[in-house]
């Protein structure tokens, strides 16, 4: 059996009256693309805000890599081992997309202000190894001619790229993906989907919410469906694509 | 003389005007999340523009109430005018820019204001002129002024009138909706420019009145004086949870009462040779000799509460009494 | 460093223009000189509020209560006041720790929050300071209240006193060329922190607070280490202010002030360290440059002063926050960054 990477139990979830997630538990093993799926407003960006420490939950633990996560704030998280990207991206915009990467590494290395000032010969060591581990990190996405352009002169799917650098930067052991192909055209999304595989042969879990149900169905090993905040199945695609609840909850929806 | 209830009197009086100018701050914050640093001086140049009239005025055979009412009807529209000046020509272009650009255009319009407002008035400030006789009434051992009492009517009446406007009115939706979602509200019809700009408006003819009021209480109105009270008024918004229309109003009166008691017992509190044991060949020795004082800190630190309560406020409960806990939309 | 000969002769070229620069400009009246030293304390502020808001993007409307602390941790420990008399090296770095530490107790309870409690509190911040200073006389005299702290020690290295003229060497002329020293050392700090692991972490708390705590950032301790930074230089110009001027008193440490160093830090461009300086530059010379054009001028033409050059002159700092907000709000010298990062690969 594989190792589990990612365990949550119970997670529940309220804002003011309405209860966003209601007691989810899933489990993530290492080295799948694990699939989170739902009609909007089901709770999948709200249940990645709580895995990644931007929300306070209301309930549940979760048990990453065998130890227990403290939720309590994202910088933690990411030095836990658990790197996000964001539904409607967030780069910084004024930094070159080398830089966006470098900020990444951020939480692996540790020169303080005096390192910076004195310019010791440890800090320029690292400071260098930053900057060959962003290029190197360019490179995998394949964005590396756009190194020195500014995050926001760039193309949107290279932005898109460049957010899951710097997410690879801070070396996760789980890398969540928010809606990664929202807003892509056929070719994009085929890109994207070469990445995120390329991204599991290199031994990188990865936590995927997507909108585009053939994308997800195509890429995942396993498959999680929330609707109003609940998980209503959980499974290989095959089998959840035949579930009745997850065939009624998109109907459901559509339907209006 | 019931020192403790003559505070109180005072506190309320002051914390009246806070309220109201308060109001200004938190609507505006309320809906685009702006501390319109500039709200201070709008206070101040609608006294100053009452006050120059009422002064230009006094000599004349008009009666007195009509005199005050014409320099409250010349400040009340130049200021909502300068409130929707502000916004039109200051901030709206700056909406969709980083956070900092409208803050430090915010900063910015409040000097130039505040020494337009030099050029115009000079730097002495204008007295009320004595128009009319201010009587005193004595009530369970203090004493409250005509004045005051105008000042606690005037600001109730005008907090139960925005109260009604902004929960009773469809227009008031309109300003909830806004500030709750602009795109959202936006969506469904409600044209969010207009609830901008009139949040503005509103704030500053409320902001004119308190301008009005502040001044006659102290007697003169000067260039300066909107800084201090602007700080403490958006304090006030703090304490009662920035953003919301009744915290505003309860911030204002907690702070003015803190203020005024704070400042009423200070000195007694931070007496050393009122400290036990201190005087009489105690630890203070003989500088406490004949009943001198020792008084580490006297009514001079007034204005040192509004901040104390604002760190405070920050440290314990940042969101305010009344305010909901706000977290960062992700 | 592979430094080309253009920009070698370049440097040197500079480096003589800024030595000789006192001597040409006593030949026009010490004052002159006088006018330098406080136009090159006016950068030092200006690049210490620009780790604060160019740098981390945090609003800081109070940055003049940290020079006035520096100021009087100066002047209490260095005049008669308290007889007290320690050498200035042993001074400025106190001065330097006390406004930091002054700018942490602040910001602690403030940075976990939305960026503006800071602006606001800063704000507050600077009137208490000056509440304090016009104050601290009574019971206990600490700060001697409105009437301020005088004859404050100068620099003093065993018998070498910055204040003796010595030949050519005017008390000034010394003081500019310990504040040109100390300007290149604040210069290259900013310049290395700006290119590093922390410098890095700042503009993208700046640039998204959100991305950059997910991105593994401690936002929080990360900007309160930028607000301590900050502050600490201000300490630090407190200090020098204080031995220059040989004189403290609370009427130096106003809000103007404050707006003044924050005009500097945005006309130039938050963030872009030249940019900061060309603006300290103009700025603090623009008071001279009224008394030359402006004040004439309307004496010729009205006969008697109308804008008094006070006023006007923050009107002009006012116009410049809103006018550069609006127009140009990388500043009237936008950095570059494709030369940064041309600089970059060069070392």
């Amino acid at each position: 059996m594989t190792n589990v990477l990612l365990e949550a139990r119970g997670i529940g979830k309220r804002f003011g009256g309405v209860l966003a997630l209601k007691d989810v538990s899933l489990t993530i093993r290492c080295g799948e693309i694990y699939g989170l799926i739902g009609p909007n407003g089901a709770g999948k960006t709200t249940l990645f805000n709580v895995f990644t420490g931007l929300y306070p939950r209301d309930g549940g633990e979760v048990e990453f890599a065998g130890k227990p996560l403290q939720l309590d704030s994202p910088h933690r998280v990411a030095a836990a081992g658990i790197a996000r990207t964001f539904q409607n991206i967030r780069l910084f915009g004024n930094m070159t997309a080398r830089e966006n990467v470098m900020v990444g590494r951020h939480v692996r290395t540790r020169a303080g202000v005096f390192g910076a000032i004195l310019r010791s010969r440890a800090e320029r060591e690292e400071e260098a190894a930053i900057r060959r581990r962003a290029d190197e990190l360019l490179h995998y996405v394949g964005i590396a001619d756009r190194a020195d352009d500014l995050a926001r002169n760039l193309a949107y799917g290279d932005q898109r790229r460049l957010e899951i650098a710097r997410a690879l930067a801070t070396e996760p052991q789980l890398l969540a993906l928010d809606e990664p192909a929202a807003g892509m055209n056929a070719t994009e999304t085929a890109a994207l989907r070469e990445l995120i595989e390329g991204l599991r042969r290199d031994g990188v879990t990865v936590l995927l919410i997507e909108h585009d149900v053939k994308l997800v169905m195509g890429l995942c090993n396993r498959v999680a469906v929330l609707d109003h905040g609940e998980k209503i199945a959980e499974d290989v695609p095959e089998v959840v694509r035949a579930n009745p609840k997850v065939i009624e909850a998109y109907l459901g929806t559509s339907a209006h | 003389m019931d020192i403790l209830l003559q505070q109180i009197i005072n506190g309320l009086t002051t914390g009246s005007v806070y309220a109201v100018v308060a109001l200004g701050y938190t609507m505006v914050y309320g809906v685009i999340q702006l501390i319109n640093f500039a709200h201070g001086e709008v206070v101040m140049i609608g006294a100053m523009v009452a006050f120059a009239v009422i002064a230009a005025l006094a000599g004349s055979a008009l009666p007195p109430a009509v005199i005050v009412l014409a320099g409250v009807l010349a400040a009340v529209p130049a200021c909502m005018l300068l409130g929707y000046g502000l916004e039109r020509i200051a901030y709206r272009p700056l909406r969709h820019a980083p956070r900092l650009a409208p803050l430090i255009t915010a900063i910015g319009m409040s000097i130039i204001l505040q020494h337009l407002a030099l050029l115009v008035w000079g730097r002495n400030p204008i007295a009320f002129p004595q128009l009319i006789e201010n009587p005193s009434y004595g009530i369970g051992g203090a004493a409250i002024s005509g004045v005051q009492i105008a000042i606690i009517a005037i600001s109730l009446l005008m907090m139960g009138g925005l109260s009604w406007l902004v929960y009773r009115t469809r227009f008031g939706i309109a300003i909830r909706a806004t500030a709750e979602n602009v795109h959202v509200a936006s969506l469904m019809g409600v044209n969010a420019d207009r609830v901008i700009a009139a949040t503005f408006v509103i704030g500053a003819a409320l902001g004119a009145m308190a301008g009005v009021m502040y001044g006659s209480y102290y007697g003169i109105a000067h260039y300066t004086m909107g800084f201090v009270l602007g700080l403490k008024a958006f304090s006030a918004a703090v304490l009662g949870g920035i953003g919301n229309i009744p915290g505003a109003m309860v911030g204002g009166l907690l702070l003015g009462l803190v203020e005024a008691l704070g400042t009423g017992y200070i000195g007694d509190y931070t007496d050393l040779c009122r400290w036990p044991g201190a005087a009489e060949g105690g630890w203070m020795g003989e500088r406490c000799a004949d009943g001198a004082h020792f008084v580490l800190f006297g009514s001079n630190y007034q204005d040192v509460f509004a901040f104390l309560m604002l760190i405070l406020v920050l440290v314990l409960r940042p969101s305010g009494l009344l305010g909901e806990r706000v977290s960062e939309r992700a | 460093m592979g430094w080309s000969v253009k920009h070698k002769l370049g440097l040197v070229a500079v480096a003589v223009a800024l030595i000789a620069l006192p001597f040409v400009l006593a030949m026009a009246g010490t004052a002159w000189v006088r006018i330098t030293n406080f136009a090159v304390l006016f950068i030092l502020l200006s690049l210490g509020l620009n780790i604060v808001v160019g740098f981390a993007g945090l609003l800081d409307l109070g940055y003049v209560a940290f020079f006035a602390v520096g100021a009087y941790v100066y002047a209490l420990l260095a005049s008669p006041h308290f007889g007290l008399h320690l050498p200035f090296w042993v001074i400025l770095p106190i001065g330097a720790l006390v406004a930091g530490l002054a700018g942490a107790v602040l910001g602690a309870p403030t940075l976990r929050l939305r960026g503006d409690y800071l602006a606001i509190v800063t704000l507050g911040f600077g009137e208490i300071v000056r509440i304090f200073m016009n104050n601290l006389s009574a019971p206990l005299n600490i700060t001697n209240g409105p009437k301020g702290i005088n004859l404050i020690d100068p620099f003093r290295i065993g018998d070498f006193s910055f204040a003796t003229t010595a030949g050519a060497l005017s008390g000034p002329i010394k003081y500019y060329y310990f504040l040109l020293i100390v300007l290149l050392a604040v210069i290259v700090i900013n310049r290395r922190l700006q290119d590093s692991r922390i410098g890095r972490a700042w503009v993208a708390i700046r640039e998204d607070e959100v991305a950059a705590k997910a991105a593994g950032i401690d936002t929080r301790n990360i900007k309160l280490l930028a607000f301590a930074m900050g502050a600490s230089f201000g300490g630090i110009a407190g200090g020098m202010f204080a031995a220059i001027q040989g004189f403290v008193s609370p009427e130096s440490f106003i809000l103007n002030e404050s707006i003044m160093i924050l005009a500097m830090v945005v006309l130039g461009g938050m963030g872009n360290i030249w940019g900061v300086i060309a603006g300290a530059l103009l700025l603090s010379f623009m008071p001279e440059l009224l008394r030359y054009t402006v004040e004439p001028a309307q004496k010729a033409l009205f006969g008697r002063m109308l804008v008094d050059p006070e006023v006007l002159r923050m009107l002009i700092f006012g116009f410049a926050l809103v006018l550069t907000m609006r127009f140009r709000p990388a500043g009237l010298w936008p950095e570059t960054r494709h030369r940064r990062e041309l600089d970059a690969d060069r070392k």
